[in-house]
């Protein structure tokens, strides 16, 4: 499968990454490549295999659901680059 | 005699430190002046002589008093992906530019808690992703080795660059590195010096930047096998704050290495016998093959039939968990934010942000992933994937089962190619290093490069042993066999 020039800006856009329209062609053709190497796995008969979730099989530990941490706002906010009143700061959010 | 000290093994200073021949302070001076006089070579990016000297002030003082844990007072180097408290840890990214971490990783944390003294924070592919360290915000690390007497700068492999370069060249005792598909084995080759991948779970992820969590360990580099003993008992064990973390008891790594494999069944993988490999490469894997033989081993030819879908699987999985996980550099918690135009808004701002702040590479696999997870796609890639890793590991298990206690293959595809020799290739040729490295990752396996020979033109070569899981003690210590077999002694000409 061919990826368009449209498809690499969708991606971009889900991806949150700006990229100009003049340099979506070369990224297209960089994902053909990829994606080219990629189909490979297609050769693989993978019936009945189930998708691995845990390379080692092990239970997650469990411990008591209660507060074990917390009352850190200032050390949180501290590397924000925009902070107020105890907040993280953005543009306009909601019009 | 300032130059000596740095030229000393873990255990070597140990053992002085312990026998208050040398003090600490004298060795991490030793070290200070040679990173001062290594700028060339790009490896520290960030120097913290003042925490270095407190440390080792620290570590003299335990040293008096009898107490001396393993680390007790040995200058390393840490790679720039371990968060460390007060100190820049921004994983050579632009979008960590400023961000001053106010914890410390668990692995740094223990290493400290054992007595070790941290130099500064060491270069490296951006967000670990690269085989070359070209992908880095501070520049290209240069590789100490050089082509004879050519002056052709070197890559030092990646993504632990800095790391492998700053140990090659003594400018620090060992280092850490992390490893998601061949990033501690590839450069340890490189620069002809040892690095472990431990089985995953091993080492707590805590506090190390984020890659690809399913594949991310971290491990020592260090100048010997022995060192790497050392060193990772001071860094694994079980961890409350990574649920992935084994709860296991960490044995004595170090007194595991008896040289003694007699009677160890090795296992050599017909699949990594590649189409135009190297004949130096066959022939140092030959040679190893016949050492490890000549110590006691039995030697058995074994199949690992998934191996050549273990780069495309890496290259499903790896971008995917890469795309979730540097989701969150969004410019609003820490780290970069861009400038905005009059009437952007929230999106305006993510997108800006992440342009300006991701290199190219970290981008194109943030895309990859983001579009392999996409509604459409996500079978046709990432669950095969899924699938095809569940046979790579599957495969494994079953030569373990069959009785082979290790494995051995060449550690890399070439020595060390020249900075930019890479450049007009397309991103799938640099992939192609990681080729004998990427499916110990997949598979959660332990992994050691141990450098056993020299090319033509003089560059060091090294050798991968793949181990069962949870057997570090034992792979070190054929690790040790090869080791001593090998005789690896070659050092780069010191041109910086």
């Amino acid at each position: 499968m061919s990826i368009a020039p449209e498809t690499a800006a969708r991606v971009a856009k889900l991806a949150r990454i700006k990229v100009e329209p003049e340099a979506l062609p070369a990224l297209a053709a960089e994902f053909n490549t990829i994606l080219g190497f990629i189909e490979q796995l297609n050769e693989v008969d993978v019936d009945g295999v189930e998708p691995m979730t845990s390379v080692t099989p092990m239970r997650l530990k469990r411990r008591e659901d209660v507060v074990t941490d917390g009352d850190r706002q200032g050390q949180i906010l501290k590397n924000a680059p925009d902070a107020r009143e105890g907040f993280f700061a953005v543009p306009k959010v909601v019009e | 005699m300032m130059g000596e000290l740095t030229k000393l093994t873990l255990a070597e200073a140990r053992d002085k430190l312990r026998a208050r021949e040398v003090s600490s302070l004298e060795l991490t001076e030793a070290c200070l002046s040679a990173i001062e006089g290594a700028g060339a070579l790009n490896a520290f990016v960030h120097h913290t002589p003042e925490i270095a000297r407190d440390q080792a002030r620290a570590a003299d003082a335990r040293l008096a008093a009898g107490d001396a844990p393993a680390m007790c007072g040995l200058p390393i180097g840490v790679k720039d992906l371990f968060c460390t408290k007060g100190v820049p840890s921004q994983a050579a990214s632009r979008i960590l530019q400023g961000f001053l971490p106010e914890y410390e990783s668990t692995v740094t944390s223990q290493l400290f808690d054992a007595g070790a003294v941290m130099l500064g924070k060491l270069n490296m592919d951006e967000f670990a992703m690269g085989s070359s360290n070209e992908t880095s915000c501070y520049g290209n690390v240069v590789n100490p080795w050089r082509r004879g007497n050519d002056d052709t700068a070197l890559t030092p492999g990646g993504s632990s660059g800095g790391s492998a370069a700053a140990v090659a060249a003594d400018l620090c005792l060992a280092a850490t590195g992390t490893d998601t598909g061949g990033s501690i084995r590839q450069p340890a080759a490189f620069t002809g010096i040892v690095g472990i991948k431990p089985t995953y779970g091993r080492c707590s992820r805590w506090g190390i930047v984020a890659f690809a969590s399913s594949l991310d360990q971290a491990g020592p580099m260090t100048k010997t096998v022995r060192d790497s003993a050392i060193m990772l008992g001071a860094m694994c064990g079980h961890d409350p704050k990574d649920s992935t973390s084994a709860d296991l008891a960490v044995p004595d790594f170090e007194a595991m290495l008896t040289g003694d494999i007699r009677g160890k069944v090795i296992g050599i993988p017909k699949e990594y016998r590649m189409d135009g490999m190297p004949a130096e490469i066959e022939k140092l894997w030959a040679d190893g093959t016949a050492m490890l033989k000549a110590a006691g081993a039995e030697i058995r030819e074994i199949s690992l039939p998934h191996t050549k879908y273990a780069l495309p699987a890496y290259y499903v999985i790896a971008p995917a968990e890469a795309s979730s996980n540097l989701a969150r550099y969004d410019g609003v918690r820490y780290g970069h934010r861009a400038k905005l135009a009059q009437g952007d808004g929230i999106t305006e701002m993510y997108e800006k942000t992440r342009a300006e702040g991701f290199g190219h590479e970290v981008q194109r696999r943030v895309m990859v992933g983001t579009y392999v997870l996409s509604a459409g796609f996500y079978d046709a890639y990432y669950n095969r994937a899924r699938r095809v890793r569940a046979l790579i590991k599957r495969d494994f298990d079953q030569v373990f089962a069959a009785g082979i206690d290790a494995i051995l293959t060449p550690a890399t595809p070439s020595a060390a190619f020249g900075l930019g020799e890479m450049k007009d290739a397309d991103p799938v040729q640099m992939y192609l290093n990681d080729v004998f490295t990427v499916t110990v990752n997949l598979a959660g396996l332990p992994g050691i490069a141990v450098p056993t020979g020299v090319d033509g033109q003089g560059l060091p070569l090294g050798l991968q042993l793949i181990g069962r899981p949870w057997e570090e003690g034992d792979l070190l210590n054929t690790a040790y066999a090869l080791e001593q077999a090998a005789g690896f002694v070659a050092k780069p000409g010191k041109w910086w």
